[in-house]
């Protein structure tokens, strides 16, 4: 997937304008939000299974090597196959290959964000094999050509009657006068559409959510079973997952499904949740002929020496970006790349580079509402002020704001001409603004006046009002 | 040249400050994989085993799963004709060829048309049986073997699932010990926890996404 992070100012101004995506937007504080905490609240266990979600992650990542090994072992021990790829084309060329060796034609996905990371789709289509999305969100954005705008919900930003549409338009062997007003009707179609297609296809190809070194599963957690039919109808099942995917066991795999859905959709439990091991038995009456896993290393290897080694500990639930003011007002196309929010602000800069995407660390209020939902406590403000961090010290920044920044250094390393010039401003700003009472306009301030107009001070300065007080609260006294 | 197995590996043990056959540090991770401890559980799940069953069923009915309660094996025929009644459904089910379920009698019920074995998609109905369930959140257990196919979980769009009140147990770990005795892991091991269901269009929750529509239990209170 081509990024457009570098546009994300631009993306975030033309998504602000968009009515339709604001209405859908509004939706989430209501749902995921709601849900969310009512979930936590339910369990009284909650903040302590994150606790030990933090150090299970933890634990695994100290001893990921040794975790995969055993991993692929058990793999092949149940008649499966593991592929390491070390970048995304790799990965793409390890999936065509084994697409190839049964002349595939069709292959049906589940939903995966690794495939969106290394931009199956397009490449699969490039070489003559059709991919087919099946989760209905992802199968409504396919219909679309766009990419998905929430790494738990693909479609959020598509209203219903978009969808619609879109259905009329792809759908062109039903009838165009049928009514698709309402969402079951919209679902039934689609759930119509694809069955044969799950039959037809040749290859099944999912993502993993977590991978297990006691047994060598892949697991998938789904809502719609679209997932399951993918894996479990064609001949040959593959599953694609990035390293950090795998846990110790069977325990600890429960320990972080206790955590997942709650945290994304506020459910108890998803579903389905499926593990998968190895290909069909001699004696079974279904399942995939083959089995593959391909590992997904494009960067994490590296990554794990380093200061960002907590981003890894992230079970894809969404939760940081349902609770982000940035997000949720500017949706996840914004972003311009696979992942958006808080999580896709640290992922992208860590995995096609800072300078790529150096607004992304910047896209937040620092309100730290996304660390305090994270299941897994990953500190997602730390990591994004450690971009912004980087990217000021690669001098990737545009001169008037590295300019700006080493003005006001020079005044915070010099609390007196501080204090004083703070208070000179002040006065002056109270004294010019006192008949309006607000400021239309002034000079190096547009990046404020441009919205709204800027309140004239009263008094003094914080500063000296705390002096004056003798550094003490007084509030309410 | 190097594959990218050992590239890729020998980056992470880089990464880890390990020494390079990685071999000094892994007593823990490999007595944790023979031993799978156990972590938290919620306490919801300690209670004795009548209550445990209440507490499967409130939560199974939580998630839209519908449970009929019957005393012995002998009613499950009529629970099954019921149901197909209750909504207008044909006589044709298809069953799992288990043992569980073919030694039931199901001459009971003579008006069902019953097949045996994997669906290829056609199929109405299922009736599959239960390897065990979790009460802490309403949750059957199934997995893959000569006698259980995978495609009747999925592909029909009413499922019935027979299960026996003493398969119930609290926790997933309890399921996880008995699958363990049971020998090794099965191909599919499907955790299914209320009929499929979507909320992709504008947030709106619906049932019978790909999945079926209805999941129905027969609970036979053998206990």
């Amino acid at each position: 997937m081509k990024a457009t992070t570098r546009e994300f100012k631009d993306n975030a101004r033309a998504a602000l304008a968009d009515v339709g995506l604001q209405t859908a937007l509004e939706k989430m504080e209501t749902g995921f939000v709601v849900n969310r905490a009512n979930a936590a609240a339910k369990l009284p266990e909650f903040e302590a299974l994150r606790d030990q979600g933090r150090d299970i992650k933890n634990h695994t990542l100290e001893n990921l090597d040794f975790y995969l090994e055993a991993f692929e072992a058990k793999v092949q021990e149940a008649g499966g196959h593991v592929h390491w790829a070390a970048t995304s084309e790799e990965a793409r060329n390890i999936i065509l290959d084994i697409c190839r060796s049964v002349d595939a034609k069709t292959v049906t996905k589940g939903k995966s964000m690794i495939a969106e990371e290394i931009g199956l789709n397009d490449f699969l289509e490039e070489n003559g094999i059709a991919p087919i999305e099946t989760d209905l969100g992802e199968y409504i954005i396919q219909l679309r050509n766009e990419p998905p705008s929430h790494i738990i919900a693909p479609a959020i930003h598509v209203s219903k009657s978009e969808v619609a549409d879109a259905f009329h338009e792809a759908h062109t062997e039903l009838d165009p006068g049928r009514n698709l007003d309402e969402p079951q009707a919209l679902l039934d179609e689609a759930r119509a559409m694809l069955r044969q297609k799950y039959i037809d296809a040749d290859v099944g190809i999912t993502g993993a959510n977590y991978l297990i070194a006691e047994t060598g599963s892949s697991v998938i957690v789904t809502n719609e079973g679209n997932g399951d039919l993918t894996q479990t109808l064609p001949k040959i099942h593959i599953a694609v997952a990035s390293l950090e995917k795998v846990v110790p066991t069977l325990e600890d795999a429960t320990a972080l499904l206790r955590l997942l859905a709650r945290s994304a959709t506020g459910q108890e439990f998803s579903s389905y949740t499926t593990f998968s091991t190895g290909p069909r038995r001699s004696q079974d009456p279904d399942g995939p002929e083959q089995y593959h896993v391909v590992l997904l290393d494009n960067g994490r290897a590296n990554l794990l020496g380093t200061e960002v080694r907590d981003v890894m500990r992230c079970i894809r639930c969404g939760a940081c970006m349902n609770h982000c003011p940035v997000y949720s007002s500017v949706g996840g196309h914004a972003y311009g790349w696979v992942y958006p929010g808080p999580i896709g602000s640290v992922l992208t800069p860590t995995l096609i580079g800072v300078e790529e995407a150096r607004h992304l660390p910047n896209a937040s209020t620092f309100c730290g509402r996304c660390e305090s939902v994270c299941p897994m406590r990953i500190p997602l403000p730390k990591l994004m002020r450690h971009y912004r961090e980087k990217a000021f010290e690669e001098k990737l920044s545009p001169v008037t704001e590295r300019a700006g920044l080493g003005l006001w250094a020079f005044f915070a390393r010099r609390p007196s001409l501080y204090r004083w010039s703070t208070g000179l401003i002040i006065s002056v700003l109270g004294v010019l603004g006192r008949r309006r009472g607000r400021f239309r306009s002034l000079p190096f301030t547009k990046g404020w006046t441009q919205y709204r107009d800027l309140p004239a001070p009263r008094g003094q300065s914080f500063q000296q009002q705390w002096a004056a007080r003798s550094g003490r609260r007084t509030l309410g006294t | 040249m190097t594959s990218s197995r050992d590239a890729i590996l020998g980056r992470l043990r880089n990464s880890l400050g390990r020494d390079i056959d990685g071999e000094d540090a892994h007593g823990e991770p490999s007595a944790r994989l023979d031993k799978h401890p156990r972590g938290i559980i919620p306490a919801r799940v300690n209670r004795d085993r009548g209550r445990q069953k209440e507490l499967f069923v409130e939560m199974a009915a939580a998630v839209a799963t519908t449970v009929d309660r019957v005393e012995t094996a002998d009613f499950v025929p009529g629970a099954v004709g019921d149901f197909l009644a209750r909504h207008n459904l044909g006589a044709d089910i298809r069953m799992a060829p288990d043992d569980r379920l073919s030694e039931i009698d199901w001459s009971k019920r003579p008006t069902l048309a019953i097949t045996s074995g994997p669906s290829a998609g056609n199929d109405e109905v299922s009736v599959t049986a239960a390897f065990a369930a979790i009460a802490e959140t309403g949750t059957l257990l199934l997995h893959s073997g000569p006698s259980s196919p995978t495609t009747l979980n999925f592909l029909p769009e009413n499922h019935i699932v027979v299960l026996r009140a003493s398969q119930i147990v609290g926790a997933y770990e309890d399921a996880w010990d008995q699958l363990r005795a049971a020998g090794k892991m099965p191909r599919a091991v499907n955790l299914i926890t209320g009929p499929s269901r979507t909320g992709d269009i504008e947030q709106t929750i619906m049932l019978g996404a790909h999945g079926p529509r209805r999941l129905h239990i027969i609970l036979v209170e053998d206990d």
